[in-house]
């Protein structure tokens, strides 16, 4: 990768980087297959039991599909099973959709909602590298040249009283996000549903996966009322960036979603927070 | 020019291919195997589905050399060595699950898959399961009628196929 500095890419489940080239808008020298690397697909929990670690080859079924992933981070199945379709999710890895960070991606929201970390290896050593500072922009991510992602780690959230939902509007199956709202929370039952943690994360709604941080700040310390979760729907619907686009709506109509899939998310998630052990994925 | 070495239907094939060729061009144009369809070519259609190791993928998104020391199973490889037709393959035929028959291998090819996922679909996981799957004959209704029999007589026969 050093000898062909800026005409290499990397080519892991192609779900991305084959349909860009097919299209010539991405026409790399070189491409560099890391399907045969080993020990890059994996879903397993810490020794100290608190973090969840994701090889970056992992493909979207598998995390759809894992245990492990169901029990200790069901958002992360949820989001997982609603990318593209069947074939794709087969292909796709995490690692491959946060390195394309594309503002439609399903991934980038949820590691936001989670507040994960990305984990990169290059000639200089290993880094890891929080979700925020990771997406910088559209197509644009803290990689540097000749590095590359190798694990993706989100905190296990608390054994109960923690819910979370990944939602989105679709304008036919298996499309391209219109909308889409990652949300993680958590809530102090002893303390009448007071919540202590919020994590919310846009797809779709901006030039990258966006965190609505007034949205989460309105929540945390507050008891998860219907009135609560309006304002921080409204703050959602606010602070996104969308754009005009002819395919799939105004920026007005994406701001309307962006409020309400919140809500919807918000609530859902907070259903769940409330069932016992919190943690059912549906 | 790349050597690939693949297992197509259980038969072992060594080629040289240029590393930029499609599998689905490879599996068509090299290996003479015109059951698997290019609709789309841009990831949408499904007509293209092969089974790799097992699991269904999209062979208009895959370079052939991806493939070395795989194994590929394509609508070919379904039928039993005596060229009895599929059980799948049967309840397409039964249920009228086809019209113009474009979509179809790739529609038996992810059937496959699902159903060695999940052996008992409700009708809502059929639907999904063919998601990336486009037909523009049938309205799906008999498409989905077709899997729901296959997975009957697949689940009294006893027989998971990959």
């Amino acid at each position: 990768m050093k000898e062909h500095q800026g005409d290499v890419k990397i080519l892991a489940g192609g779900m991305s980087l084959i349909p860009l080239m097919k299209l010539r808008l991405a026409s790399p020298g070189y491409v560099v297959d890391i399907n045969r690397v080993k020990g890059l697909e994996y879903v397993e929990e810490s020794d100290d039991g608190k973090t969840l670690l994701i090889g970056s080859l992992t493909r979207h079924h598998a995390l759809e599909s894992s245990a492990l992933a169901k029990r200790r981070v069901p958002l992360l199945s949820e989001a997982a099973g609603s990318i593209g379709d069947s074939q794709v999710r087969n292909l796709g890895t995490i690692g491959g959709a946060l390195a394309h960070s594309d503002p439609s991606g399903d991934w980038g929201a949820t590691i936001l909602a989670l507040r994960g970390e990305v984990t990169v290896l290059g000639s200089e050593g290993e880094r890891s590298i929080p979700i925020d500072e990771f997406l910088v922009d559209t197509f644009t991510t803290a990689l540097g040249e000749g590095e590359l992602i190798t694990r993706v780690s989100v905190p296990i959230p608390p054994d109960s009283g923690s819910g979370g939902a990944y939602l989105k509007l679709e304008r036919k199956a298996g499309d391209f996000a219109t909308a889409g709202v990652a949300v993680q929370i958590a809530l102090e039952k002893a303390d009448g549903d007071r919540c202590t943690y919020a994590g919310i994360g846009l797809t779709a709604l901006g030039p990258k996966n966006l965190r609505a941080s007034r949205a989460e700040a309105s929540l945390v310390g507050k008891r998860l009322t219907k009135e609560a979760i309006s304002e921080a729907a409204s703050a959602a619907g606010e602070e996104c960036a969308p754009t005009d686009d002819p395919l799939r709506g105004s920026a007005k109509y994406k701001r309307e979603m962006a409020g309400l899939f919140t809500r919807r998310a918000l609530e859902l998630a907070a259903t769940r927070a409330r069932k016992q052990g919190g943690r059912a994925a549906s | 020019m790349s050597s690939l070495k693949v297992r197509v239907n259980g038969i072992e094939s060594e080629k040289d291919v240029e590393p930029r060729l499609l599998l689905v061009h490879f599996i068509r144009d090299v290996l003479g195997l015109t059951g698997t369809h290019v609709g789309c070519d841009t990831t949408n259609c499904g007509a293209c589905t092969i089974l790799l190791d097992g699991k269904s993928v999209k062979s208009c998104t895959m370079f052939a050399v991806q493939a070395e020391g795989r194994e590929i199973t394509t609508i070919e490889g379904m039928q039993s060595a005596g060229g009895e037709l599929h059980p799948i393959q049967k309840a397409f035929w039964e249920n009228h699950g086809l019209q113009c028959g474009y979509c179809t291998p790739g529609m038996v090819m992810q059937a496959a898959w699902l159903l060695s996922e999940n052996p008992d679909p409700t009708e809502q996981e059929i639907r999904l399961g063919i998601s990336g799957n486009l037909c523009r004959c049938t309205g799906y209704q008999n498409i989905v009628k077709s899997i729901q029999e296959a997975a009957k007589t697949m689940r009294t026969e006893g027989k998971v196929q990959r």
